[in-house]
């Protein structure tokens, strides 16, 4: 390997050799090119994915209610349902097992101010629970907490991006903001990974808003989450439960489909783990195809290449070139080949990648990204492949006696 | 120089097997310049092939420069192509791609001689075939004749024991071939064995000894006064 006139030598056959250099070369560097990039994409695929799909707790129930379609213990059917601040001790009481927080949500959107800023943003009424359903995190300040609630204080928690839009450069903190004609101060900035519409929220103690609605206690959505320990299995049990409780309380019948609604976000959590499984697949498969088409490429071009040279070969070996001087001329050549424009296909594609980064966001291909372990190993497979291709067309050429192979044609 | 005892050499043609060298015996001197005849078919290229080792005998002794070649693998077959022998083609079998200088060193590589030295004595080589000037061309640059001078430079460059020569003058025209023969008698005044295998008679008369071959067997084998080839040059 180390000897520097072979190397001479086979620096020599492959300049003179443009074409058939540049073909070998170019099947392998776009080989590579293309699994990275269709691997990166994938990946990308996926990263928006599990953005979209599993960036709130799996662990938590929400309970909606409705109207009931059925008549029951003498009510009559399209009867509303209503939560109110008693159901939420009520399940803590009745569930202690299985609850972790229990928290109320109410929604309502005001027009919000700060000096001359002013915008339209959603407020949730919510309990310091809340925090952990949702996975706000903070940047600033603090959240909603028990005092609060007890207190009903006019504090509220804004979205990172609440802030930029009404604060611009200024520290939100401590100031004072204008939510629908009430004036609430600025306890917290959160961020949320679940995306921009997730960072335009502002959170206040669900008592105040009742307060400011005349005093009342309904509560319009209910959140439980559960210990993660429970399962999938366990999460389905206390959800039935969870039903059958409330059913009874609010004496709607059992059969009745409407009434109370109950979203579990296990199974969206399943749904999704298995959809990213599926996805996962598509990827692989799409970049072992790309692998596999890599090889046999790869293979045809050291086939050509040893049928193109079979009368040089012959004249080698009439001169005096042993059988495995020839295969190692070919196999040097075509490793030497095979890597150096794998390299060059290997470093293309992720600098495509690296530029593409987040172009492609609003269609759906986050960040995407190969790690350097699998494409160096990608790499390697093909190089690997490139030389068994080459070794076995160079084997036969090397059997093959010179009178064979100089025979005029 | 070199020593055939009853040489055999039968192919394999599907079922039946066509016998092609029927127990040739024959001796070649050092010095000598022996011209192979016969019609096509009459076993002569496969005669040379064997003597070139790029075939195997299937029965009898072959003796070269008093090594007996036999139990011959490719690559002992190759070593001792590069020692003993140098070949001249009908097609020259040049590598296109490289230079006439990179032609004539190629066997000097196979020989392990270092780059400096193989290019100053391959250069040496082209010098004596009076093609000093187009070191630096490719094949496809130089004329039929060039080329075999070319082939005959790179045939000489390993210092062979013995030249081959199958149909040298096969592709060429008679003053280009006569002046290739003119080079080939120099190269034997020298000293060199050379073996030519032709069916011209013209081609034949150069050389010292003629022999024939007919049907696998030598009918006439005798020794003729050579006809200079530089007495048809001007």
């Amino acid at each position: 390997m180390l000897n520097r006139d072979r190397w001479r030598e086979i620096f020599e056959t492959i300049s003179k050799n443009k074409l058939r250099t540049f073909l070998s070369g170019f099947t392998v560097a776009l080989g590579i090119f293309i699994f990275i990039i269709l691997f990166g994409l994938g990946n990308g695929l996926k990263n928006t994915f599990q953005e979209f799909f599993l960036d709130d707790a799996s662990n938590a129930i929400f309970l909606y209610p409705g109207k009931t379609s059925m008549p029951y213990k003498g009510f009559k059917a399209n009867r509303r349902i209503e939560f109110d601040n008693e159901d939420l001790q009520d399940v803590k009481e009745n569930f202690p097992m299985f609850t972790e927080y229990v928290t109320p949500r109410i929604s309502r959107s005001a027009l919000t101010r700060y000096k001359n800023e002013s915008n339209s943003y959603t407020t949730r009424a919510v309990a310091p629970g809340h925090q952990f359903v949702e996975k706000t995190i903070l940047m600033k300040g603090r959240y909603i907490n028990e005092k609060d609630i007890e207190k009903k204080t006019k504090s509220a928690v804004i979205g990172r991006l609440v802030a930029k839009d009404l604060f611009k450069s200024e520290d939100p903190l401590g100031k004072y903001i204008d939510i629908g004609s009430t004036v609430f101060k600025v306890i917290g900035v959160f961020q949320d990974d679940g995306g921009d519409n997730e960072e335009r929220f502002i959170y206040i103690p669900y008592t105040t808003r009742q307060l400011l609605e005349k005093s009342n206690d309904k509560i319009q959505q209910l959140i439980v989450t559960f210990p993660k320990e429970m399962g999938h299995a366990g999460a389905v049990a206390f959800e039935n439960s969870l039903k059958k409780y409330f059913k009874e309380k609010k004496s709607i019948d059992p059969k009745d489909p409407n009434g109370i609604y109950i979203q579990n976000l296990t199974d969206d959590l399943k749904q999704s783990q298995q959809f990213a499984v599926v996805l996962q697949l598509i990827v692989s498969f799409v970049g072992l195809g790309t692998l596999i088409a890599g090889i046999i490429g790869i293979s045809n071009i050291m086939v050509f290449v040893v049928k193109e040279r079979t009368k040089e070969l012959g004249i080698r070996k009439a001169l005096g070139a042993t059988p495995r001087s020839v295969i190692q001329m070919i196999l040097q050549e075509s490793v030497f080949i095979t890597a150096i424009s794998g390299y060059v296909g290997l470093f293309l594609g992720i600098l495509l990648l690296k530029n593409i980064g987040l172009s492609l966001e609003d269609y759906f291909i986050k960040n995407p990204f190969i790690d350097f372990g699998t494409a160096l190993a990608a790499t390697v497979v093909l190089i690997l492949f490139g030389a068994i291709a080459g070794y076995i067309p160079a084997k036969r050429a090397s059997r093959i006696k010179p009178i064979v192979a100089l025979r005029d044609e | 120089m070199i020593q055939i005892k009853n040489l055999h050499k039968s192919y394999k043609m599907g079922a039946s097997s066509l016998h092609v060298l029927k127990g040739i015996n024959f001796e070649v001197e050092e010095g000598e310049l022996v011209a192979i005849m016969g019609s096509s078919g009459s076993g002569k290229s496969t005669l040379l092939n064997i003597l070139g080792m790029l075939d195997v005998a299937d029965e009898g002794e072959y003796i070269l420069d008093q090594v007996p070649i036999k139990d011959l693998n490719e690559t002992k077959a190759a070593k001792y192509r590069n020692k003993f022998l140098g070949f001249v083609f009908q097609s020259f079998n040049l590598i296109n791609y490289k230079s006439a200088l990179e032609n004539v060193a190629l066997p000097l590589y196979y020989q392990g001689i270092p780059r400096k030295e193989r290019q100053l004595l391959a250069m040496d080589y082209l010098d004596r075939v009076g093609l000093k000037d187009w070191a630096t061309h490719l094949p496809s640059e130089l004329s039929g004749g060039q080329k075999q001078r070319v082939a005959i430079a790179r045939a000489m460059a390993s210092r062979p024991k013995v030249l081959l020569a199958d149909e040298p003058t096969g592709a060429l025209d008679t003053k280009t071939s006569y002046e290739v023969m003119d080079l080939i008698q120099k190269i034997n005044q020298e000293g060199k064995t050379i073996l030519v295998v032709t069916h011209e008679q013209d081609i034949a008369k150069m050389c010292k000894r003629i022999v024939l071959l007919k049907d696998g067997v030598i009918i006439e084998d005798k020794k003729v006064k050579q006809v200079l080839a530089s007495s048809h040059v001007e």
